[in-house]
């Protein structure tokens, strides 16, 4: 295949001619089928603009159907109207420009400075809009057009006082002006203002050319100072500025609070200037006056005693009325209207040079292109009609609009022939516009959108593009792909953790396209005589010519027959296969990991629980997807990448995350807890799955004298060996960080875990040791032995696991939530006694005994108290409940051992469900003062604020009942708004982040190669081949060096 | 509180938020930059107005490095260029 690149890309507005000139044809009638069921000539499924009819052929390029890409047409409007997509950069671009020239409401040195600064940003590949931005700005502020006005001088003796008048102009003044041939109203507004054009940077002069020559010429021409044009210009100290030449000097000084300049001219007349100040920089100003009259702005500037005077347009201030309606409003707030034709007249006046100060290219993008005099047509093939069953022709959404496009256009251009009244133009302008507004954007505010005849609003334009399912989301950056498949999940212990289980049905769908060569030839056919219904066939082969044949069951004889070497065969998914499994959503990388293909029976994918965690799967109804990869580089990658073996180790934490979940733990912990004995035939059986030829030496000899071996030893065999591991247990209580000696091998709870050679020394299996997320041992494995060792490992585990715990039995009811009635009391007790304490710390509270927290008022105090009074007997409750319930209880071991639910879950079904929250303090809200209409007013008491005393075993009362409903509602409420704010604020981190790279020496790089971390993670370590995130695990290596033990 | 420098203010240089920023000589900066194969505006930027920028009174089109403390790797060197 031929390769291009992509050098760049343009983009830019489409001009009038431009649109004529990629046009295929103009549209001119709303119809499209004919009588006879052809395309109208000129109309908008027109024959020039594409096929999508078989058979027809296209009158531009001649192509068939699927051969032609279709091809633009256009519209000629009748009336321009404004293009909404850009309705508010016309709006800035009007309020920035003189309403008479269209020149750009700035200074020639500003618009210097400002290109200067867009072409800087272009160089760096950097916004331009934050500059543009602070143009149109700038632009906007001002209120006269300093190009298109006229300069003259009057005399300014004799003004002094009119000069200082605060808002009139004086009559003296107006009538020097008004000799000069300009007329000034009585109202005009007259005020004396610091000149925005500053007349030398203090701060620079004495070093800056430029500045210099700014100040001289100012001096030359306001002062009349001829002489300083070769002065020397220098600073005498930190205040003054000395221009001289010879004998002659003048001086600026600054003022001490450094908000004036004074001017000491040589005659000893000083002249004073105001400073502004921006940033570290000073800048020097002058004064001017204003005149605002109606139409036209006077600026007054004094030179010695003459007035210099410019006479501008003064600018009107243009209302924008979403979406694509501009007013001009005049001094006695009359607004007119501003047709598109206006604005459209405006936009054409700017000049080339100007746009570039909006950041556009005038060549690529003029600003007048914004209001369309032509619409350009898509092609057919963009808009395609559907044939329904009835015969009957639908046309597509934009197909309609354009439809109602012309008619109004239409209807236009007759009106206005036939000389219609104004307003009848005006409207029917008006809905022009509407029209063409909801052919690009239909969901624009402020407007109602355009329906079709079912009352469904219509997808225009921008609805195709935008949002989730739009173009950009939906279609590029993903769609629906070939070759996959998804359905139900369920679990399947006895296959491996790297496969999937697949219906047959599936498999009999999903296909492998395989070269027939020489050494495959005779499997092939045997494969395609089996055809496409029966398992492993195939559903299609393919000519060495590349003609595609499907297999039938008519044909499937005579292609098994005909095969040969270099036809290929799309056959059935067979065992074996590699294939990508996913889940959504698809957090983190193991998300989608290769399974490989064990065709089953039945309808759901089958998958070991072992992996569910890395999925964050269960069976409770989970969907997953099936991706069955097509090329050799796709599956040698996948296998090499993507194994689940490969990845048992989570590359966020650097520990197992494929591992025993729930009965594997339980089972494990029941086979290795104490010193269970087994006799030969018992050890056999449970080892009965696992692939092993020697049990080892027994452990001693039962009463009978038959010999027995313990259940560590049991669990022993599926340990590789040469294992040494030690660590402490999920039952560990942390006996030393409570001042405790560790008892170690000792452990009364078996929480010590010793592992020597491969053999069980001491400990008991839990959570720790296989789990997922933790799992020691498979850590370990993983480590030493390898990806493979370490997935042996989980499914012998897996298989004992469930062996044991089938023929030991387990489970767990209602009735394992039993406790004595003494112990029932006890907790009865307990409870009133807290209670009775909330009861004191209330009273003591209301007689002002209580005493405030620091930091707290009294009744945050109180709350605090109260809370720590009911959680501690809820506690305590649960410790008695303990002490009732032991290790044999099946739901304390699974608490302990962590194979399912935790102590607090037991403590809230046997003993006590506790407190119940709001936003983390006891339950306020319901009526007035109080929460239910069972209570006192004020009452603050235990079961009046949500305290549960009862357990879910026993029963809720009515109002417990629906105190926890409240607490449960939070926790709802809670996660559904985190779910849906953190997967925003993931969607925006991968937005950001997706292009940084890890480069070979280690430092993060963006796509410009710009250094982002020096060091991946500081640290330079990978995750994923760390130990728990550190780079080494220190511990284990002193362990193994020096045998020291901690 | 008034912008500009307060006489007997406290230096943001002590605070313990603030890594030791230092500016680096120009034979260090030509290591660093053969070290990582890389041009001088391939370095991570800072602006010259940043407070710190201004405190070690580095100008434009210096190098400053940067001694952070590091929850993986203890202590960790970091580069930037100072910039407008």
């Amino acid at each position: 295949m031929r390769t291009k690149r992509i050098k760049a890309i343009k983009f830019g507005l489409l001009s009038p001619t431009e649109i004529r000139k990629m046009s295929a044809g103009k549209v001119i009638t709303a119809d499209t089928y004919g009588e006879d069921g052809f395309p109208i000539e000129m109309g908008l499924v027109n024959q020039q603009l594409g096929v999508i009819d078989p058979g027809l052929r296209c009158k531009t390029c001649g192509g068939r159907m699927g051969e032609c890409p279709g091809h633009f047409g256009h519209i000629e409007l009748a009336a321009p109207v404004i293009h909404v997509g850009y309705a508010k950069l016309v709006y800035r671009i009007l309020t920035a420009t003189c309403r008479e020239c269209g020149r750009v409401l700035l200074s020639e040195g500003e618009k210097r400075r400002y290109l200067e600064e867009i072409k800087q940003q272009r160089d760096k590949h950097a916004d331009v809009n934050g500059v543009v931005k602070q143009v149109f700005k700038e632009a906007a502020k001002n209120e006269v057009c300093m190009y298109c006005g006229e300069y003259f001088s009057i005399d300014a003796e004799g003004l002094d006082d009119e000069l200082n008048e605060k808002s009139s102009v004086g009559s003296e003044l107006r009538e020097r002006i008004e000799d000069r041939g300009f007329t000034v109203s009585k109202n005009a507004l007259f005020r004396r203002e610091i000149d925005p054009e500053c007349l030398f940077c203090w701060s620079r002069v004495p070093d800056d050319d430029a500045e210099q020559m700014r100040l001289l010429e100012f001096l030359m021409r306001d002062f009349e100072l001829t002489w300083v044009k070769d002065a020397r210009i220098s600073k005498k100290d930190d205040k003054t500025l000395v221009i001289a030449r010879g004998k002659r000097a003048v001086e600026f000084s600054l003022s001490p609070k450094r908000d004036r300049v004074t001017l000491n001219l040589e005659d000893g007349s000083s002249y004073e200037f105001p400073v502004k100040k921006q940033g570290t920089e000073l800048f020097v100003h002058n004064f001017r006056w204003v005149i605002t009259d109606k139409e036209r702005v006077y600026i007054l500037k004094r030179v010695l005693d003459k007035l210099s005077i410019y006479c501008g347009v003064r600018q009107k201030q243009i209302k924008y009325e979403k979406p694509t309606t501009y007013k001009e409003i005049d001094d006695d707030g009359k607004e007119r209207r501003l047709m598109p034709t206006d604005v459209r007249e405006r936009l054409e006046r700017i000049p080339d040079e100007d746009v570039e100060l909006f950041g556009m290219d005038p060549k690529n993008a003029r600003p007048e292109w914004m209001v369309l005099t032509v619409l350009p047509v898509p092609p057919v093939t963009a808009r395609p009609s559907i044939t329904l069953e009835s015969g009957q022709r639908s046309e597509d959404d934009l197909t309609h609009k354009l439809v109602d496009i012309i008619r109004i256009n239409q209807r236009f251009m007759e009106n206005r022939d036939a000389g219609a009244p104004q307003l009848i133009i005006e409207d029917l302008w008006e809905l022009l516009q509407y029209h063409v507004n909801t052919y690009f954007d239909n969901e624009i505010p402020g407007i109602p959108p355009a329906r079709h005849r079912s009352g469904r609003p219509l997808k225009t334009m921008a609805q195709r593009l935008k949002g989730k399912e739009g173009r950009f989301r939906g279609s590029l950056s993903g769609k629906r792909v070939n070759f996959s498949a998804r359905t139900v999940i369920s679990p399947d212990p006895d296959i491996e953790i790297d496969e999937v289980g697949v219906p047959e049905e599936i498999a009999k769908e999903l296909t492998i396209t395989v070269n027939v060569t020489e050494r495959n030839l005779e499997l092939m056919r045997e494969t395609v005589r089996r055809g496409s219904k029966n398992h492993p066939g195939a559903n299609y082969v393919r000519r060495a010519d590349g003609r595609k044949v499907k297999v039938t069951e008519s044909n499937h004889e005579t292609l098994a027959e005909e095969l040969d070497i270099g036809w290929k065969v799309e056959r059935h998914l067979v065992d074996g296969d590699i294939v990508l499994f996913n889940r959504q959503p698809s957090l983190h990388r193991l998300s989608i990991m290769a399974h490989y293909v064990r065709v089953m029976p039945g309808k759901t994918f089958r998958l070991n629980p072992a992996v569910c965690p890395p999925y964050n799967a269960d069976y409770d109804g989970d969907e997953m997807n099936l991706h069955v990869l097509q090329t050799e580089e796709a599956r040698a990658e996948a296998k090499i990448l993507m194994e689940v073996q490969r990845n048992i180790i989570s590359p966020r934490f650097g520990r197992p995350i494929v591992g025993g979940i729930h009965d594997y733990i339980t089972g494990l912990f029941l086979l290795t807890m104490g010193d269970r004995k087994f006799n030969k035939e018992e050890a056999l059986d449970i080892l009965r799955d696992i692939d092993i030829d020697a049990l080892g030496e027994p452990a001693g000899v039962m009463s009978d004298g038959s010999p027995y071996w313990t259940g560590k030893q049991i669990f022993s065999v599926i340990l590789p060996p040469g294992l040494n591991l030690q660590f402490r247990g999920k039952v560990c209580e942390r006996c030393e960080e409570r001042g405790l000696r560790c008892e170690k091998e000792k452990c009364p709870r078996e929480a010590y875990v010793l592992i020597r050679d491969g053999k069980l020394i001491s400990g008991v299996i839990d959570e720790m040791a296989i789990g997922s997320f933790k799992g020691m041992i498979i850590d370990r494995i993983f480590r030493v032995r390898g990806g493979e060792a370490a997935k042996r490992f989980i499914k012998n585990a897996s298989r004992l696991a469930t062996n044991y715990i089938l023929r030991a039995g387990f489970s767990f009811g209602i009735s394992d939530e039993d406790i004595p009635r003494e112990g029932k009391e006890q907790i009865s007790e307990l409870i009133e006694e807290a209670e009775q304490k909330v009861e004191r710390l209330i009273m003591a509270y209301e007689a002002g005994e209580l005493e405030a927290l620091p930091g707290r008022t009294l009744e945050e105090t109180l709350e605090l108290l109260i809370m720590q009074e009911l959680g501690r007997a809820r506690d305590e409750a649960g410790e008695i409940a303990g002490k009732y319930l032991g290790i044999e209880n099946s739901g304390v071991l699974m608490a302990k051992s962590g194979a399912r639910g935790s102590i607090l879950n037991l403590t809230q079904m046997a003993a006590c469900v506790g407190q119940q929250s709001v936003r983390g303090e006891r339950i306020m809200r319901g009526y007035q003062d109080r929460t239910l209409p069972h209570f006192k007013h004020g009452d603050r008491s235990a079961d009046a604020r949500g305290f549960v005393r009862s357990s879910f075993k026993d029963g809720l009362s009515p109002a417990e009942y629906f105190f926890h409903a409240i607490g449960g509602r939070e926790a709802l409420v809670d996660t559904a708004v985190r779910t849906s704010q953190s997967g925003y604020f993931q969607r925006r981190l991968i937005n950001a982040l997706q292009d940084l790279e890890v480069k070979y020496d280690g430092t993060v790089r963006e796509t410009q190669d710009t250094v982002v971390q020096f060091t991946y993670g500081e640290d330079g370590v990978d995750p994923s081949k760390s130990v728990g995130g550190k780079s080494v695990d220190i511990d284990e290596i002193l362990r193994e060096e020096i045998g020291a033990s901690t | 509180m008034k912008k500009g420098k307060v006489r007997g203010k406290v230096s943001i240089l002590e605070h313990e938020l603030v890594p030791l920023h230092e500016v680096m000589t120009e034979r260090e900066v030509e290591e660093l930059l053969n070290k990582y194969k890389i041009k001088k505006e391939q370095l991570p930027k800072i602006k010259s107005s940043d407070p710190v920028i201004r405190e070690i009174k580095a100008r434009e089109g210096d190098v400053v490095r940067i001694t952070r403390k590091s929850r993986t790797a203890g202590k960790t060197l970091f580069y930037r260029l100072v910039t407008k």
